[in-house]
């Protein structure tokens, strides 16, 4: 059982002996090892003497009565953090064989807690996709299946894709992910677990590759809320590296969960009943609100107007920043190079042939937003939008506590489904993006399955900083709809 | 506005992306398409609003004129495709 | 001053305008803690967010900013309480990042002035459209390898300012003059060395020309002039070219262009990309920067004197010449120099040795003010001397050029040489008696009426003491005697 743990409960079985962290860890290896090559949700995995020799001095900390609040709990990265001296590929040809001389603040952070890394999940390439099929190093594959239809593949999400399968499956206790439009938050509800962007600024992007470095923001992927909580206070505080990282202090995120919510006030925002709401999603999300309201909370209706726009608006910003933040992959100084005899040359060939298909997308579209004779209508017009999504936050907020609204418009599809128009495979980040573009917390939680028995999460959005009410909430209805379903494909799957 | 040949061929010059015709106009095709779906935006009113700039939730951080970091030669060369002695090469670039 | 081009078709003027890029003394880089300093080892003074690693991140040095503010109070120029940070586009194996973080659309440091003087004393305001800061780019080097390109990242992210000035100046000798005086501006203020030959100054030189009256026509973009000489060459050449053009009925090209000191023409750059479309947004790295008032008072506070108002107070405190105020207050070093010889002294006489004796005694060494073997205190010292009549101004002379071969003090030199005047009135007599009896058939001369032979016994007097004696006394004692 020790791979369907929540970090919580290795971390009490742990200090109490019930098990070693090098058994932890083998389990969790052995579980790679078997369902990885059919997953693929790990691009690298730790060799294995170097887990155990880090579990094993996890264990001597536990001995010794030194061990850190994430002592040894097994912990898969998002191969988008730099982490010093394991390979890291942004799940790009560009970065095949790019090995870090340094640590991501937050990884180094998660390091000093005392996690152990197991690995380094896979993702859309520069976290560009909301299915996990465009990393170079191949699609992952969600471990959930659908009843009577258990051939058809199904995607993870993404881009954390390779973190949210991992934990469901059991590849890991928990995982990082990063989120810009929706990147932890519609994974982890593809794939039945828990996923917190926190506010952006709450935690450091330095040493985790950029992709829209206005919207960026790293968080926890694990199968409960109080986890979420445990591994955000780990993850989160200030860094002088990062101009943008906020230095205000870390709460207790974990002690928020398990809080009483009576009488918050939870706003339903009007906007996100889109037309063509799943009927499914819809009774779902009205039965998340009865189990808010029983818990006490108020429910209030409210309105967010610009909501309609904030996919455009950010699929102008996000690929305007990273038209931008990708224009070092130039094969000068570190990834692959294609050779050729100028440098210009260099330069067409190594990115033509380092990025796969939607990065160059994207690296175009946002070449052209900003381009002369354009900016005015593209991307200063979207900046302005933007300020207008963040004010009806802003003045939600006024009225309400938290936002509940579903995390995703469908549950898990098929691979192959949704991708002949990009447009269609952008609308999956419909509900996730405008928190995103505001810059506020927002947490997806697991609350059921629907009629093919793929998990549906719910969304809660919170203030600026105030992920501690986001994660009470969550908590609540975590308790209330005890999801307790694991995937068809797991470690313990048949054991 | 429709994106036209010469423009994508403009843009993709200026990412120093090299993609042949053929992937020009099917990138073409693409880019039109959801340049189409942002005529969306025309629609609303931003007179007078100010874009957004960052998250606007924190005021700039300066740090002190102090050195801390350099002299890591070997990181800075440590991934790179083509060096020379304690230099990144390149082709001759003409000036 | 008019700076005229006689064409075929008439007379043409030229419009000129400066980008001047300075590099800003700071001890880290702008966005980096690697060090600025000049002439390390090949990539040393590189940290992976100067070499743009996957996940590096800018973080704005405090000084830098304090600098510009600096410079654009010596500039006389709005500063800017909220700035911002873009980034510029484009692809060039000396930018690690493909794009340079600087500032567009909003500059912290806004319209100023500058005042130039021109030969003849005449001066002339040139307007500062702005400043910003932005990184410097890295350097490649050609001449390693017949085949490739070297890449040196030391100088990547080094701060500069760039500071525009509005299309004002009108002739090659102004751009000079413009360029001397933001250099003296700028290290007084001890914000920029103004090293050209360093590379830590050098200009754009924006140059059109056009018939009186008109409307300005189409410019050229000098890139990156590395000597005042070579901007004032450059602006001739390229006005010259452009007339030309344009009497031949063509049409002036709007590009960049390459001044090439050997042959002194310009000539067509290749661009660093073939559309210039820099595609400026801000950068999403950094929040806009905003300062505070009272920080920008304190830092006022704190400014030096800066050269006019320093030229100013030496006319009337020290009562030298504007001129000579002009001289001196070119150079800090020699200002702070004079002002040391001449505090409490006579201000007259210490411009009249510093740009006198000194200049010249300096020149003939190849020294600078810096590495002078005379110091002002000793210079003072020798000053004060000849006020107090230990020696007089001969002498003086000849204790200065010991002074400036050996380096002693002026009264060690005096002493060992025993070159105290001589004001004992009895040695005087003795030397006036021995003059008139040497020489009686000049003394009958100059008794029937040829006054002017006094010189000639004063001359022989001084001589007789070795040029030692006090002049006033021998002359008083001549008058009676020659007279008696």
């Amino acid at each position: 059982m020790l791979t369907k743990l929540t970090l919580t409960e290795a971390r009490a079985g742990l200090a109490a002996r019930k098990f070693s962290a090098r058994d932890l860890a083998k389990a969790h290896l052995d579980a790679i090892d078997r369902l990885n090559p059919k997953l693929n949700a790990y691009i690298t995995v730790v060799p294995e003497q170097d887990v155990l020799t880090a579990a094993d001095a996890a264990d001597a900390r536990y001995a010794a009565g030194t061990a850190r609040p994430m002592e040894g709990l097994p912990v898969g990265v998002k191969d988008l953090f730099c982490t010093k001296g394991i390979k890291t590929t942004a799940a790009s040809k560009i970065l095949a064989n790019f090995i870090p001389p340094y640590e991501s603040t937050v990884t180094a952070r998660l390091l000093d807690a005392g996690s152990l890394f197991v690995g380094k999940t896979n993702l859309d390439e520069f976290a560009m996709g909301s299915a996990n099929i465009t990393s170079a190093y191949g699609a992952v594959l969600n471990p959930w299946q659908r009843k009577g239809d258990e051939a058809t593949a199904l995607v993870p999400g993404g881009s954390s894709g390779g973190s949210a399968a991992a934990v469901a499956a059991g590849l890991a206790l928990a995982a990082t992910g990063t989120d810009t439009g929706g990147s932890i938050r519609q994974p982890a509800a593809f794939c039945g677990i828990v996923g917190l962007k926190p506010t952006y600024g709450r935690c450091s992007r330095w040493g985790t590759i950029a992709y829209a470095s206005s919207l960026d923001q790293a968080g926890p992927m694990t199968r409960t809320v109080a986890d979420a909580g445990l591994m955000l206070e780990a993850m989160a505080g200030f860094d002088e590296k990062d101009s943008t990282c906020s230095n205000r202090p870390v709460p207790a995120f974990a002690q928020a969960v398990g809080k009483s919510i009576k009488g918050l006030r939870v706003g339903i925002p009007a906007e996100y009943r889109a037309p063509g709401l799943s009927p499914e999603i819809s009774a779902m999300w009205e039965q998340g609100i009865a189990w808010l309201r029983d818990a006490g909370c108020e429910i209030v209706d409210v309105s967010l107007p610009h909501t309609k726009y904030g996919l455009a608006t950010y699929y102008i910003i996000a690929p305007a920043e990273c038209s931008s933040n990708l224009a070092r992959y130039d094969g000068i100084r570190f990834g692959e190079r294609k050779d050729a005899a100028t440098l210009d040359g260099i330069y067409e060939a190594t990115r033509a042939a380092g990025f796969g298909e939607e990065v160059r997308s994207r690296i175009l579209m946002g070449t052209y937003v900003l381009s002369a004779g354009y900016y005015d209508a593209y991307y200063l017009k979207a900046q302005k939008v933007r300020t207008l999504i963040k004010r009806d936050f802003v003045e939600a907020f006024e009225k309400v506590d938290v936002l509940l609204t579903p995390t995703a418009p469908s549950a898990a599809f098929a691979q192959g489904e949704n991708m002949a128009d990009p447009v269609q495979m952008y609308l999956n980040d419909i509900f996730t993006v405008p928190a995103s573009m505001a810059g506020v917390p927002a947490l997806s939680v697991p609350v059921g399955l629907d009629s093919k028995g793929l998990p549906l999460g719910l969304q809660i959005i919170g203030r600026h900083f105030d992920e501690e009410t986001v994660l009470s909430v969550g908590g609540a209805l975590e308790a209330a709809a005890g999801f307790a379903h694991t995937p068809t494909l797991h470690a313990e799957a048949g054991a | 506005m429709s994106l036209d040949l010469a423009t994508t061929r403009r843009i993709a010059k200026l990412a120093r992306i090299g993609l042949a015709d053929a992937e020009l106009e099917t990138v073409r095709q693409k880019l039109d398409g959801i340049l189409g779906w942002f005529n969306q935006l025309s629609e609303v009113d931003v007179e007078g609003v100010p874009p957004m700039v960052g998250t606007e939730m924190e005021a700039l951080r300066q740090r002190d004129d102090v050195v801390t970091d350099g002299n890591c030669q070997a990181a800075v060369l440590s991934n790179a495709p083509e060096k020379s002695g304690p230099f990144y090469a390149v082709p001759k670039v003409v000036e | 001053m008019s700076y005229i081009i006689e064409g075929k078709t008439g007379n043409w003027e030229i419009v000129v305008g400066l980008e001047v890029h300075a590099q800003i003394i700071s001890q880290s880089k702008l966005f980096s803690g690697s060090s600025t300093t000049f002439g390390a080892e090949p990539n040393t003074q590189v940290s992976l967010v100067d070499a743009a690693f996957p996940g590096m991140l800018p973080v704005l040095n405090k000084e830098c900013v304090a600098q510009a503010v600096r410079t654009g109070l010596g500039l006389n120029a709005r500063i800017n309480l909220q700035s911002r940070f873009d980034r510029k586009n484009y692809f060039y194996a000396d930018l690690p990042q493909g794009y340079q973080i600087s500032q567009f659309e909003f500059p912290i440091v806004g319209e100023g002035t500058i005042e130039i003087e021109l030969p003849g004393g005449e001066t002339r305001q040139i307007g500062i459209t702005r400043l910003h800061m932005e990184q410097d780019a890295g350097k490649l080097l050609h001449d390693q390898d017949p085949a490739r390109s070297f890449v040196d990242l030391n100088r990547s992210g080094v701060a500069l300012m760039e500071i525009v000035s509005e299309p004002d100046i009108r002739a090659p000798e102004e751009a000079g003059a413009y360029l001397r005086k933001l250099r003296q501006i700028l290290r007084y203020l001890g914000t920029c060395d103004g090293n050209m030959d360093e590379g830590s100054m050098r200009a754009d030189v924006n140059v059109s020309v056009r018939k009186a009256g008109e409307p300005f026509r189409t410019r050229c973009e000098i890139k990156n002039v590395n000597s005042i000489r070579f901007v004032m060459q450059a602006i001739e050449a390229e006005a010259a070219r452009q007339v030309e053009i344009w009497e031949n009925g063509g049409e002036v090209d709007q590009e960049t262009r390459l001044f090439d000191p050997a042959r002194g023409e310009t000539r067509t750059m290749r661009s660093k990309e073939d559309a210039h479309d820099y595609r400026y947004f801000p950068d999403p790295d950094l929040l806009p920067l905003v300062i505070e008032q009272d920080w920008v008072d304190s830092l006022k506070a704190a400014l030096p004197e800066l050269p006019d108002a320093k030229r100013a107070r030496f006319q009337q405190e020290y009562g030298v010449t504007f001129y000579d105020a002009g001289v001196l207050v070119a150079e800090q070093s020699v200002a702070d120099y004079f002002e040391t010889v001449a505090k409490g002294r006579d201000g007259k006489l210490a411009v009249t040795w510093v740009t006198g004796d000194l200049f010249a005694a300096m020149n003939r060494m190849g020294r600078t003010i810096e590495n002078c073997p005379v110091s002002a205190q000793a210079l003072g010292k020798m000053l004060d001397l000849i006020a107090d009549g230990t020696i007089n101004g001969k002498i003086a002379k000849d204790v200065f050029e010991d002074m400036v071969e050996t380096g002693e003090s002026p009264d060690a030199i005096v002493e060992k040489k025993g070159l105290k005047q001589v004001t004992d009135t009895g040695v005087i007599d003795a030397a006036i008696d021995s003059v008139m009896t040497k020489n009686a058939d000049k003394v009958d001369e100059y008794r029937s009426g040829k006054d002017k032979l006094f010189g000639f016994f004063v001359g022989q007097v001084m001589k007789e003491t070795k040029g030692k004696a006090n002049p006033a006394l021998v002359n008083e004692a001549l008058k009676t005697k020659l007279n008696g």
